[in-house]
């Protein structure tokens, strides 16, 4: 088996050539003796294997980091479920005795949970919805053949590279009650009262705005430091989207006599769905995966209004070690991130863009 | 970028007052997006009693300056900044080969029923790392050690004596398990930029290599791999600031002090009780400094990965 294996993969090459010849070009065949007499043999092998030699001759390309990869991704996963369905908890292996849902009847029960999950959604949408926006004005400027657009460009990408332990890091000082930026700012122009009276939740007796704590403020601060960090993102996916729109579309649009304004809202933006379907798939994930962020600015103890599912899972899974628990919230949030990508996946390949 | 030249551009060049507010906006997204990295630099120079008293965005006075927080931050995240490469750079180069080479199987080789491995990995790069978090853990401080240590006492044990442990506790070995986690998850994304490369490349060369008797090793090696160095940069320099910058597998896989990476370090300096912010702020700079430099000299690399192309 392994010779004809081996002899299959020699002649593979050769084999292919002959096939092509043969189809296009039947006077090249003709003076090439050897290929054909090789093409007899290697074609009653081929027709008798019973899978494509394609898939033969690309499996050691692909397949070894597929197994790596899918072990590590799908295997996990997949004994990530079976785990969610034992009741594993405490120091010490896994049992796998029982199988029950009752991990999930306890999160259904539990308000915690559903504080993270409308937490967890409010920041996808919210987040996502906003970085749309402002990357695409922002993109919209860049677009405006301008000078030095490399460095406003490179400058507006730049909190991008930055890690969520850095970025959570210069925030929490951005955000810090008595010396930070913000509220030193806003105390420059006399704003800070009438902004403590706004914003500060019932019962709270302070003078200044608790940006991180207060119930009215704490996910809203997470939510804009996300957006300063990833709307140049979205700019780099609309400008692309932008330098794809013919010329013509906007000359016919002035021609036409439509206001700049009137000519972005009517003709151009309406051509930047692709770019906004795939950005705003990107944007999602990266929301689900704001565990970074929360943890090196709140630790994963964040408060209700800050904990999202993914900062409720390590909580429950490596503080109080309630692995089963802790396996059914990634679940969940593993169903929410499917809920995202599904549909996107699907339509392109509906599309042929896979 | 003159391809947009006359008609409207024109016209909106010709009106002074709106390329002023253009220029204007422009400059205002640069206050925007710098002001908490300049904050941050500005501090981490200023003394304690200094960045309680003065304007975070002011520079530091005379009296007020010090390099001593500087100092500190640097002194506690140096072995993470070491930690952090050794376990980022193997990691990185080695999901962009395998990413490179699953891509050519997937795109210039072509067969019945690929696209579910194609959708398979790419559903891969958007799985939110928690729901693999827990099993993650178990393989790495459970199963693996107990597979490993029945294994070496069996086969080896007339050495061992039965007594072999895998050392989980080894600050090495757990960094080589995070380097090996991270290029199994730097696969799907790897692969994805360089199949959108390869898709692009002409068949036709391939196909004239095949007509010449060229095996599919020979193809990979002598035409695609050379033709992907520009791929490489991309994808090399993109995937090198996603695992240097991750905190969550290294929190989770890393419990050893000696081995905490940066990310792990600058997250217990800036969670400390005692709030000094322009230590923090220098852990924050420190740490960022080797993804910042990437940055600034790759930049234009770093936009392409992140734009999938």
């Amino acid at each position: 088996m392994r010779e004809i294996l081996s002899r299959l993969l020699a002649t593979g090459g050769r084999l292919r050539s002959a096939v092509s010849r043969d189809e296009s070009d039947g006077d090249q065949l003709a003076t090439d003796g050897g290929a054909t007499v090789k093409t007899t043999r290697g074609d009653s092998l081929r027709n008798s294997l019973p899978i494509e030699w394609e898939l033969i001759e690309s499996a050691p390309f692909w397949l070894p980091p597929v197994l790596f990869a899918g072990f590590f991704v799908y295997g996990a996963i997949a004994w990530n479920f079976l785990l969610s369905l034992t009741d594993y908890s405490g120091l010490g292996g896994a049992q796998y005795e029982t199988f029950d849902f009752s991990m999930y009847t306890r999160m259904l029960n539990d308000g915690t949970f559903w504080q993270a999950a409308q937490n967890t959604v409010v920041l996808l949408v919210v987040f996502t919805v906003l970085c749309l926006a402002l990357g695409l004005f922002v993109a919209i400027l860049i677009d405006q053949q301008i000078r030095f657009e490399n460095t406003f460009r490179t400058i507006y990408l730049l909190p991008m590279s930055l890690s969520f332990v850095v970025t959570a890091t210069m925030w929490a000082w951005v955000y810090n009650a008595r010396n930070g930026v913000l509220n030193q700012l806003f105390r420059l122009f006399n704003l800070e009262g009438a902004l403590v009276g706004l914003l500060r939740p019932a019962g709270v007796n302070a003078e200044v705005v608790q940006w991180l704590s207060w119930n009215t403020t704490a996910l809203a601060a997470v939510i804009f430091a996300l957006i300063w960090q990833f709307s140049g993102y979205a700019m780099v996916v609309f400008l692309a989207g932008l330098r794809a729109i013919p010329t013509e579309h906007y000359e016919a649009a002035r021609v036409d006599g439509a206001s700049t304004i009137r000519m972005y809202a009517r003709v151009i933006i309406p051509q930047l769905r692709a770019s906004a379907v795939s950005a705003s798939v990107v944007l999602m994930v990266f929301a689900l995966k704001a565990f970074d962020f929360i943890y090196a600015l709140r630790g994963s103890q964040p408060g209700a209004n800050m904990d999202i599912l993914a900062t409720m899972m390590y909580r429950v899974a490596f503080d109080s070690l309630q692995w089963a628990y802790g396996s059914a919230v990634a679940i969940v949030l593993f169903a929410l991130a499917l809920l995202v990508i599904g549909p996107y996946l699907y339509s392109e390949y509906r599309r042929g863009e896979l | 970028m003159s391809i947009r030249d006359g008609g409207f551009i024109d016209e909106l060049r010709s009106t002074e007052n709106s390329r002023i507010g253009l220029y204007a906006m422009l400059l205002a997204g640069i206050v925007f997006y710098l002001f908490p990295v300049e904050t941050a630099v500005m501090t981490m120079f200023k003394t304690e009693s200094a960045f309680a008293q003065t304007l975070p965005f002011a520079p530091p006075g005379a009296d007020g300056f010090t390099l001593e927080a500087l100092a500190t931050a640097w002194n506690t995240l140096r072995p993470g900044l070491l930690n952090s490469l050794l376990m980022a750079i193997p990691a990185t180069i080695v999901s962009a080969l395998l990413g490179s080479m699953t891509a050519y199987g997937l795109t210039t080789i072509s067969w019945r029923g690929q696209v579910a491995v194609v959708v398979l990995i790419i559903a891969g790069i958007f799985i939110p790392y928690q729901a693999v978090l827990v099993p993650l853990a178990q393989f790495w401080f459970q199963v693996l050690p107990g597979l490993l240590n029945g294994f070496v006492n069996t086969v080896f044990g007339f050495i061992t004596g039965g007594n072999w442990q895998y050392p989980s506790r080894n600050g090495y070995v757990q960094l080589l398990q995070l380097s090996i986690t991270h290029a199994a998850y730097g696969i799907p994304i790897c692969t994805l930029l360089f199949r959108s490369y390869y898709q692009s490349i002409s068949d036709e060369m391939i196909e004239a290599a095949r007509l010449d008797g060229a095996s599919a090793f020979s193809i990979y090696r002598n035409i695609i791999l050379p033709l992907s160095l520009p791929m490489f940069a991309v994808t090399l320099i993109y995937q090198f600031t996603q695992v240097y910058n991750d905190l969550l597998f290294a929190l989770v896989l890393i419990n050893e002090p000696a081995s905490q990476v940066a990310t792990q370090r600058l997250a217990a300096l800036t969670g400390g009780v005692v709030q000094s912010f322009n230590t923090t702020m220098a852990g924050a700079i420190v740490a960022a400094l080797p993804t910042l430099l990437v940055y600034i000299v790759f930049g234009e690399q770093f936009a392409k990965g992140v734009a999938g192309e």
